[in-house]
């Protein structure tokens, strides 16, 4: 594997984590928000349970995509700066909003109700605008003028490609966040909240396979490029939705925990981890050497050699300092029953 | 565009004045809370573990606008400094990639210390807030680490714009980081004492009449004037150790701080007044004679260099002579206050703190928080027109997109919401959740959760 191969793997990888992670965020946030209403069957209470401890975490992997991005490839981060100065500008902006009044909300009981509508509904448009990077990078929306990279914003937004990108986004956020929160209310003992949140993921889940769908029509016809190399990855792609089907199943199949009560939702929230990440690893493998189509791929962007060797070294470090904390949390808030089941 | 570029740098200027005040407490207050945990275990005066309590919250709420601005400011360098980016990714990335275990060291052991409180032992609660403390000023220091390469850039040759020569760790140890970085922690957690000893003091003058309450925030204040003391001691002998820095690295930025056009020995520190060019004089200045060649190289004979030794384009903004002045001011003050503070209480043994003590010690957190911002508007104008000293211009690093102008006001915009809610909820949640209430509480079972 070359050093570029390394770098791409780590970033993407960041990414796909920071995915599965802000999902969960911030779909627990917009679920806590639906749910507030219905007090009688916790779905809140276990949206906000989950929520509570783990956004910080999830927003340092934010921070940590930025910096693999600058660090291991700063030729694409001139061009990624200077395009995305104002989509990056208004996810900042929202992102801001949204943590702080998820914390506030936590605090200001009085003006808690407002406080969740705002965090629940900036939090959902913000993996909108997030997603719109991809296909940005796909080429045909970055112009020049005399040297200077342009974003067409208008470009951008009358493309069907980038609607079939923010439906994505949209469905599969309320998708994994929902099945999470399934598995995460099974787990506390929490039948009402289940149900709902079981529900929600067997409505959600077919129409984010149907998104995914619908993105791969809108590929065909604007980035061809992208379309023929990914169709070399087919094997993966039907696997993909193989392991989506699985977790169909899984969700029928009867619990093992209780009598008269439908699935099993732990298998299913692997099976769909496992489905998305086939899914962008044939997307990701698909889309290399290009970063952003056709102007910088993956060796034109690359870091001085030096850097690259001495930030490999600080990963395996960190890795090895932050494998027990990581541990030490989990067990804390994901597995340790007197957190799960804290009555309020 | 010269337009672009001031723009562009009012709004980083204010992302980063906004930010630093909430980074700046989220490095100091976690000290103070480790010291009110420290001391409750030692004394087992219930009090002490109140106050952590109490700090935690308020710090869970700060932190409810730092780690998002934090973010901003983070992911703002690449949108709006594209081309200074693309250099520090090739050669100081380092500082920034350590900088995100450190921020997942604060994150996970933040949310331990304030949700897994009640089911953690005390020794554990320790060690959570001292991994807190550890990632806070970590990140701090590693942030600041890329601010010291920027004024003295090591570990890289830059050939007909072209990055060569790069040697990271190099870049990393550049030869300001251990000062500057030092500087900025330990004005740090002196800013966190001070805001403490500022509040302590506002609620000793309001609750004169309840006994209880009024010790509670006595030993608060004491706590937190013996910690701004010591750190206020260490941020001035640190910060001369930074002038000195300046001397031998950037000596125009010394130059523009203390005024000084003519380059001389026996040079004279000019204190107060402003820089005026036309007379090359800074006016209604107190000067003293020859003290400047001795702080700068600590010998009188020291030749300290003048502005007119450098090119007119190379020369910083002249009124930062007035924000070094303000900021050492302060500096001085609050080393005396806490001085005449410890005199009063410990030396001379009298047991209430006069009037006009206790109106200085509400000032103490206001003024420290603006010498903070005096600091860094100092240390960041003072190094231009260069982004990297001698080596990247400003005005080419800066992004060619426009648009800059809307914004900066929308980013304005919710920077003035974030502040006015954060102040709003934490006066409503003090207010409800009264000192009293928590010193009558039951058994302290040590939670921190707001859930409850």
């Amino acid at each position: 594997m070359t050093n570029e191969l390394i770098a791409i793997s780590l970033l993407w990888g960041f990414i796909f984590i920071y995915a599965v992670m802000a999902t969960m965020d911030f779909g627990a946030g917009f679920w806590s928000m639906v749910y507030m209403n219905r007090e009688k069957t916790k779905a809140t209470n276990i949206a906000n349970r989950y929520l509570s401890p783990t956004w910080e975490v999830t927003n340092v992997f934010i921070v940590a995509i930025v910096v693999a991005l600058v660090s291991f490839f700063p030729g694409a981060t001139f061009l990624l700066g200077t395009v995305l100065l104002i989509p990056g500008s208004l996810i900042l902006l929202l992102l801001a909003i949204r943590s702080a009044f998820l914390v506030f909300s936590h605090i200001a009981k009085e003006y808690e109700k407002m406080l969740t509508y705002i965090s629940g509904i900036s939090g959902i448009i913000i993996p909108a605008l997030l997603i719109s990077v991809l296909p940005i990078t796909h080429g045909g929306y970055i112009e020049m003028l005399d040297s200077t990279a342009r974003l067409r914003l208008d470009q951008l937004f009358t493309s069907p490609h980038e609607y079939s990108f923010i439906g994505f986004a949209i469905s599969s956020t309320l998708f994994l966040s929902s099945l999470l929160l399934a598995d995460y209310s099974n787990e506390a003992n929490e039948l009402e909240a289940y149900r709902i949140y079981r529900r929600d993921a067997l409505i959600l889940g077919p129409i984010s396979l149907l998104m995914a769908f619908f993105i791969m029509l809108t590929m065909q016809r604007e980035a061809t490029w992208l379309y023929n190399r990914m169709m070399d990855y087919l094997p993966w792609l039907i696997s993909s939705v193989f392991m989506f089907f699985v977790a169909g199943i899984a969700l029928y199949l009867p619990s093992r925990k209780q009598k008269g009560v439908k699935g099993r939702p732990r298998i299913a929230v692997v099976a769909v981890v496992i489905q998305y990440f086939l899914a962008s690893y044939a997307y990701g493998k698909a889309h290399l050497p290009y970063m952003i189509y056709p102007d910088v791929t993956i060796q034109s962007g690359f870091t001085h050699p030096n850097t690259f060797k001495a930030l490999f070294t600080t990963y395996i470090v960190g890795f090895v300092i932050l494998f027990p904390g990581f541990i030490y949390f989990w067990r804390l808030f994901m597995k340790d029953r007197r957190y799960l089941q804290k009555q309020e | 565009m010269v337009e672009d570029l001031v723009i562009a740098r009012t709004l980083f200027g204010t992302t980063m004045a906004f930010h630093i005040i909430f980074a700046t407490l989220g490095v100091g207050i976690p000290l103070m809370i480790l010291f009110a945990e420290l001391l409750y275990q030692k004394t087992k005066d219930r009090d002490y573990a109140v106050m952590a309590n109490r700090w935690t919250k308020g710090l869970a709420i700060l932190l409810g606008v730092a780690i998002p601005s934090g973010t901003i400011a983070g992911v703002q360098l690449s949108l709006l400094w594209p081309g200074f980016m693309e250099v520090v990714g090739k050669v100081m990335a380092l500082p920034f990639q350590i900088e995100i275990y450190a921020f997942f060291v604060e994150a996970l052991f933040m949310s331990i210390y304030v949700y897994a409180a009640d089911r953690i032992s005390p020794f554990m609660r320790i060690v959570s807030v001292t991994f807190v403390l550890i990632g806070a000023a970590a990140s701090a220091i590693l942030i600041t680490n890329v601010h010291a390469f920027e004024g003295t850039p090591s570990g890289f040759q830059m050939v007909n714009g072209e990055v060569t020569d790069v040697d990271p760790w190099k870049a990393f140890f550049n030869p300001s980081f251990f000062v500057t970085a030092g500087h900025v922690v330990v004005s740090a957690f002196m800013t966190g004492a001070f805001v403490i000893v500022s509040i302590a003091a506002f609620q000793m003058l309001r609750q004169k009449k309840n006994e209880r309450v009024y010790a509670y925030h006595k030993k608060a204040l004491m706590l937190g004037l013996a910690i701004g003391g010591i750190f206020s001691l260490l941020t001035a002998l640190n910060g001369h150790e930074s002038a000195q820095m300046l001397h031998e690295y950037q000596p125009e930025k010394l130059a523009a701080a203390e005024g000084l056009f003519e380059t001389q020995d026996y040079a004279p520190l000019a204190i107060g007044g402003y820089t005026d060019e036309e007379t090359q004089s800074v006016k209604w200045a107190i000067e003293i004679p020859w003290l400047l060649s001795f702080l700068a190289g600590d010998s009188f004979d020291t030749v300290v260099r003048g502005l007119n030794d450098f090119p007119r384009e190379w020369w910083p903004p002249l009124f930062v002579h007035t924000l070094f002045n303000a900021m050492v001011l302060i500096g001085t003050f609050l080393i005396f206050l806490s001085m005449a503070g410890f005199i009063w209480n410990k030396v001379m043994k009298r047991k209430e703190f006069h009037r006009f003590f206790m109106w200085a010690f509400i000032l103490a957190g206001p003024l420290s928080m603006l010498s903070i911002e005096f600091g860094w508007i100092f240390a960041c104008t003072g190094r231009q027109p260069w982004v990297i000293y001698r080596m990247m211009k400003t005005s080419e690093s800066v992004t060619q997109s426009g648009n800059l102008a809307v914004l900066f006001f929308l980013f304005l915009l919710v920077y003035i919401v974030l502040s006015a809610a954060v102040v709003l909820v934490l006066r409503y949640y003090f207010k409800r959740h009264p000192v009293l209430h928590d010193l009558d509480g039951q058994a302290n079972d040590g939670s921190n959760n707001f859930a409850h």
